[in-house]
This record gives structure tokens, C-alpha cells and sequence, in this order.
């Protein structure tokens, strides 16, 4: 199935159509995300994205570090969610240099990515709300909340790892930080604390008339349509196609552990919010679950090296995917011959670059309001997209 | 002559105040707004952040003044004097107290109504003259806006109207003062009338969920995304002074005005004021934002509708039931 978005216009330059430039710099257009909306009075008649305004070439800095460099580098691609960067990056190298990951590492990095993915979501939550009411109104009020809560899983995530953002935790074969004594009980404080908070943010998201009238029946992606675009995460469960790595292709511990999967048949923005709060909902559950049954043993399956350049990988190629808060992110490898000490090429396949390529269909024949409404439903990170 | 000096000097008095609490109401905005996102709001300038409004006007008065290339220069500039002075002139015939009013007209509210109503030229003309697609569509927004919520506007004044067969907003007022508060009895067009107007007021005065004319999220900023300094001072000032002014109307029309249980009147009308003005805050950062269709929608399918109803309830009471008027 091939669908077109490009539109037949007679004249671009129609006198009756505006051509309006929403972004690069615009409140609302998470970053530096750019797109030239052809409008018919407020009504979007075609709508063309532009990406790359934050590129950093972080592709082709990798294929010049050595295989234990790269870490600290892929957290700033997505830098709402940099423990599953991490995690995807040192899966593909542990797959490449065939490297066995002890159960306990495993164990830490299922909590670390769903801690990961609440945080996550409460972020969006935020963002969301302030691109539907604004920065200086209800949407803030929401927003500062959910940093609130966001804020105690930071707290624990330093309590580990030593700094707030930019773990660099994850190291090939395993982890670098064990948890500390006491953790468990600390996690389960804050999972308290955020779980008798949810409910208040659904009273003022999804449970509120407005809210609802803004994102109900806005920005209908089929499931097909999502398919078609290689859509994953979210955004791919609210239009009701039941897909999840974690369960369907399981990695670190899931096979251990249950992963039901929220799924609405809407899919439209509202839909979106729901299958992002059951998420919420659902992390929770799997780090209570986990966090009592974290094995004991060694968290760290590969022999420590002095020098970067000691890790080395001949041949091959591999691609890895975990199951992101916005989706499938897939680091695919190609081992170098030319140092064999950094990867000839390193692709990351990006969750957020996905969900944008949706924005041509859906966007025309909504409004700028709804066209802002859509864009924050699908949670772009853009340094994620543009790398 | 006598009546001129007494509108001058009332009306020096009743600016200088009403830009006075509106730098109060902004620090206290500003407050309420912390207290509610679980932050402590402006606490550096002055003891607990009191000369925060002082700071902030300082700041914009030092900021330059850009111009738009291409921007229609006296519109651009008239805009925002034009707005101010439109909100403050609302304020002409609000009776403070019995004797502190500036100017008591006999068709007192319909100059509140009718200058409310030409807020908007302003707005449009700012999104006009800036030359810019995102004032432009701000100021089709206020257009729009703005002409759909003057007819609910004027529905809900006219149940007062009715009931206490005056025109006057000091005459409603001293109606009340002698039989009772509108918004209390009779309390089926009065209640609703009252959310009406007020409903219809936020929308004037473009606040949340009603301030899509603005829209940042949207819009970057709207009308106002060109201006800086001291013309955006203007504006930002005239939305407060708007909605306090529009609060101490509701206050008159609805809630008896200066009328309390003991003297001076003045107390008991500052007091409803602000406790209007307090709910349009609660309101604003409470609230997501609506669509502009959808306000429209509410706008034609529900309010004017229900205003209808209740001009034509509160004509029959009036009609009906004896011993009114």
C-alpha cells in the first residue's frame, strides 16, 4: 500500500492560501523542528517537514570512537530517556563481540528502562498539556507537576549513577554502577508517591471536558497508515495494532517477568494519552514487581580493559531494537576492519523520526491549533530525529 | 463645569488606583500561580517579591523598541495606547461607592458594553499592522472572538437591566442595595446571567480559556508576538486592567455593588472586586485552552441560546411577579 501525501495545487502561490513557517523557533515545536504549513484561512491545506536543524553528526562521531567511548555520547540523542540510548547502543556492541550479560545487569537495566519510560512520560504528559493550554496557564500547572514527580526518579537514577542526566551507566557486558543498599525501598517510596499522583494528573488531562475536546477524534493515524510509516511505541499501540518489543521480542529480563500491553483503537490524540497513562500504570507494576526479585551476582560480564582500544570486534553486523518510551529504537552495527576498534558504521534508527513522517497525512484539513495538538501527541524528540 | 472637574478628579483617582492594584493583582497573580504549581512565585525584589510589578515595568521600559520593517507604523503604534485607554475608560462608569464614581451616566451600561466591545479594533489592528502571519491569524482569532461573545455579553447585562428597570450601573447598584442582591433572587436569572456575563467577560478580555487570540503555543505570541518594551506593556496591562475592570462591573451588576453590612460601601466593593478577580486567576491556571471553533460553537450553541432564555424569563418575572420594581 503506498499512500501520497503530496497535493496537486494549480499555484502554490494561490493568493488565498498562506504559507505560514511554524518553527524552527516556536514555542511549541519541541526543539528545532521545523514545518511550512499551507493554510486556508486557519485550516492546513499541506504541510511539509523540514528535520535537521539539530544534527550533529552523531553517526559518523561514532565510527571514529572506540566501541567503549561511544556510550556517553548516544545519551544526548533522545535526552528524555538517555538510559534506553544507552541500553540500545551496548546491546548491538554486546551482540557484535558475542558478550554474555549477567542476569543481575540485566535485571538493573529492565528497572533503569522502566523508571526510564515513567520519567519519560511524565515529561511528555507536561509538555503536552503546555502545548494545549500554554506556558502561561493550566498547561504550566500540569507541566510543573509532572517535573515534580519526574524529579524523584532523577533522584533516584543519581543515586545510582552519580549524575542526573547523562548516566553513562551502561557498559558493554553489563553495568558500571550496582545499586546502592537500600534501594529498593527508596524506589517503592517514590513509585508510591507518583502512583497516588497519576490519578490527579487524569483529572486534569484526560478526565477534563477540555482536554478532550481538544484531542478527541484529532489526528486519526490507521493502523495501517502507522505501519506503512514504521511507527512503534505509542503512537503505534493507540491506533490499535498490539506491538511491543518487550513482550514480543524480549530482551534484558521481560521474559521473566509479565508485560501486558495497553492498547486503544482510536487513534487519534486522545487515544495516545490513554495508552501513555495505562504505560505509566504498567511501569510501575514491573518495577514493583522487579525491584524485590533483582538477582545477586556479578554485574559486569566482560573482562575490564585497560586501554579503549583493546576492545575489538573483526566482522559482522548486527541490528538490536529495544522498546523505548516512543518506540522501537534499533542500533545497528557494522564491525570496522580499519581500526577494528570502532564500528565501520553505526545507524540508530530513531522512534521520534517515525512518528514525524505521519505529520503530512494527518495534518491537512485540521487547524494550527490541532496541528500543535498532534505534533505534542506524538512526542518528537528531536534530537533523536536528527542525531 | 462642576460636573467636568469631578470627572477629571475622579477619574485621576480611579486610574491611578486601578493601575495601583493592577501591579498589586500581578504580584499576587503571580503568588497564586506559584503557590499552585508547587513553587514559591517572585520573592527576591522587595520584601516577599512586592516590588516584582515595579522590577518587571522597569525591565520593559529599558527594552528597545523594534518596529517591523514592513509594519504599518501609526497603526502599530496607536494599537497599544488605544488599548489601554479603552480598558481604563470602562472604568468611567463603575460606581466605587455611592459617591466615587467618575462619571455616572444614565446609560451606564451600555458604555460599558459599547467600549468593551471596541477592545477588539485594537487587537485586530496590532495583528494588522504587524505584518506578521502569526499576529494576523491572532487578530482573525480576535475578531472573531470577540464579535460572537458581544451578544452573550449584552444578553446577560440586560437580565439587571430588566430587573431593576435601570441603565445606570449606579442605579442597579442602589436597586440591589434596597432589595437584593441580582445574583441571589431571583436566582434563576440571576445566577446564570451572572456566569454568563462573566463567562462572556473572560472571553473580551481575552483570559484563559479564552485567550486564544494569544495562543502561545500556538501563535508564538499573537497580536502581541511584534511588539516589545513598553507598547507590549501596554497591551499586557490592558488585559489586566480589563478583567479588573470587568470584575468590578459583575461586581455592580450582579452582587449589589457597594452593598455590605456595614459602611463605608467602598470596602464591600473593592472586596467583591477582587474576589472576582482572584476567580479569574484560579481559572487561568487551572484551564487548558479551548479551540477557537469550538468557543465559537460554545458561543452560538450554548450561551447565546441560554442568554435568550433569560432575557425573556426575566422579562416575565418582571411582568408577572408582583411587587418587583
Amino acid at each position: 500500500m503506498m499512500i501520497q501525501p503530496e497535493l496537486e495545487l494549480e499555484d502554490e502561490h494561490d493568493a488565498d492560501l498562506m504559507l505560514l513557517h511554524f518553527g524552527p523557533q516556536h514555542p511549541s515545536t519541541h526543539g528545532v523542528f521545523r514545518m511550512d504549513l499551507l493554510l486556508d484561512g486557519e485550516i492546513i491545506v499541506k504541510a511539509t517537514p523540514y528535520l535537521g536543524y539539530l544534527h550533529r553528526a552523531v553517526e559518523k562521531l561514532c565510527e571514529r570512537l572506540a566501541y567503549v567511548q561511544i556510550t556517553p555520547i548516544v545519551d544526548k540523542n533522545d535526552y528524555v530517556a538517555p538510559m534506553t540510548n544507552e541500553q540500545a547502543l551496548v546491546m548491538g556492541f554486546e551482540k557484535l563481540l558475542a558478550v554474555e550479560v549477567p542476569r543481575r545487569a540485566r535485571w538493573m537495566r529492565m528497572i533503569f528502562a522502566e523508571l526510564q519510560r515513567l520519567a519519560s512520560h511524565l515529561l511528555w504528559l507536561g509538555t503536552f498539556t503546555l502545548d494545549l493550554g500554554g506556558a502561561l496557564g493550566g498547561g504550566s500547572t500540569l507541566f510543573l507537576h509532572c517535573f515534580r514527580e519526574r524529579e524523584l526518579i532523577l533522584d533516584l537514577f543519581e543515586e545510582v549513577t552519580g549524575a542526573r542526566f547523562h548516566y553513562n551507566t551502561h557498559t558493554i557486558g553489563g553495568n558500571r554502577h550496582d545499586l546502592p543498599a537500600g534501594f529498593a525501598a527508596k524506589v517503592k517510596a517514590a513509585l508510591d508517591t507518583i502512583e497516588t499522583r497519576i490519578p490527579e494528573y487524569e483529572a486534569l488531562s484526560v478526565d477534563n471536558s477540555i482536554f478532550v475536546a481538544r484531542t478527541k477524534g484529532v489526528g486519526v493515524l490507521t493502523g495501517d497508515l502507522a505501519l506503512e510509516l514504521g511507527i512503534t511505541g505509542p503512537v503505534l499501540r493507540a491506533s490499535g495494532v498490539d506491538h511491543d518489543l518487550r513482550r514480543d521480542a524480549p530482551y534484558h529480563a521481560y521474559d521473566e517477568i509479565e508485560v501486558r500491553v495497553p492498547v486503544e483503537h482510536e487513534g487519534d490524540c486522545l487515544a495516545r494519552a490513554k495508552v501513555r497513562f495505562a504505560e505509566m500504570r504498567e511501569s510501575i507494576r514491573i518495577v514493583r514487581d522487579a525491584i524485590d526479585g533483582v538477582p545477586e551476582g556479578p554485574i559486569n560480564g566482560f573482562k575490564p580493559v585497560r586501554q579503549p582500544t583493546q576492545v575489538k570486534a573483526t566482522s559482522g553486523q548486527v541490528y538490536v531494537a529495544i522498546e523505548t518510551p516512543r518506540g522501537e529504537l534499533g542500533t545497528f552495527v557494522i564491525a570496522g576492519s580499519d581500526p577494528a576498534t570502532s564500528p565501520h558504521r553505526l545507524k540508530i534508527r530513531p522512534p521520534s523520526l517515525h512518528a514525524l513522517s505521519a505529520l503530512p497525512y494527518i495534518l491537512p484539513g485540521v487547524t494550527v491549533s490541532d496541528a500543535v495538538a498532534i505534533l505534542g501527541s506524538l512526542d518528537p524528540i528531536m534530537g533523536e530525529v536528527d542525531r | 463645569m462642576n460636573a467636568l472637574l469631578h470627572g477629571a478628579v475622579y477619574g485621576a483617582v480611579i486610574v491611578t488606583v486601578l493601575l495601583t492594584i493592577t501591579a498589586l493583582g500581578l504580584w499576587f497573580e503571580r503568588k497564586f500561580a506559584g503557590r499552585m504549581q508547587s513553587r514559591l512565585g517572585p520573592t527576591m525584589v522587595g520584601p516577599i517579591g512586592l516590588l516584582q510589578p515595579v522590577a518587571d515595568v522597569l525591565k520593559l521600559l529599558q527594552k528597545e523598541d523594534i518596529v517591523p520593517r514592513d509594519a504599518d507604523r501609526p497603526l502599530f503604534d496607536l494599537a497599544p495606547l488605544l488599548s489601554a485607554m479603552l480598558a481604563l475608560a470602562v472604568a468611567a462608569v463603575v460606581p466605587f461607592s455611592p459617591k466615587a464614581i467618575a462619571s455616572d451616566l444614565d446609560v451606564g451600561v451600555l458604555w460599558v458594553l459599547a467600549i468593551g466591545g471596541l477592545t477588539v479594533i485594537p487587537t485586530f489592528m496590532a495583528g494588522w499592522a504587524s505584518n506578521n502571519k502569526f499576529a494576523l491569524l491572532g487578530g482573525m482569532r480576535a475578531i472573531a472572538q470577540s464579535v460572537s461573545y458581544g451578544v452573550p455579553l449584552v444578553l446577560a447585562a440586560l437580565v439587571p437591566v430588566i430587573l431593576t428597570g435601570s441603565l445606570s450601573v449606579s442605579g442597579i447598584a442602589l436597586w440591589q442595595t434596597h432589595h437584593h442582591w441580582i445574583v441571589v433572587w431571583p436566582v434563576v436569572p440571576g445566577l446564570p446571567a451572572f456566569v454568563l456575563f462573566f463567562l462572556a467577560m473572560l472571553a473580551e478580555s481575552n483570559r484563559i480559556p479564552f485567550d486564544i487570540p494569544e495562543a502561545e503555543s500556538e501563535l508564538v505570541a499573537g497580536v502581541t508576538t511584534e511588539y516589545t518594551g513598553m507598547k507590549f506593556t501596554l497591551f499586557y496591562m490592558a488585559e489586566y486592567v480589563h478583567t479588573l475592570v470587568g470584575s468590578a462591573v459583575a461586581a455592580a451588576l450582579f452582587f449589589g455593588g457597594w452593598d455590605g453590612p456595614f459602611h463605608p460601601g467602598l470596602v464591600w466593593m473593592v472586596a467583591k472586586t477582587l474576589l472576582l478577580f482572584v476567580s479569574v486567576y484560579w481559572v487561568r491556571w487551572s484551564l487548558l485552552r479551548l479551540r477557537s471553533d469550538q468557543l465559537l460553537a460554545l458561543c452560538w450553541k450554548w450561551l447565546t441560546p441560554i442568554g435568550i432564555a433569560l432575557v425573556l424569563f426575566a422579562a416575565a418575572w418582571v411582568e408577572f411577579v408582583p411587587g418587583e420594581l
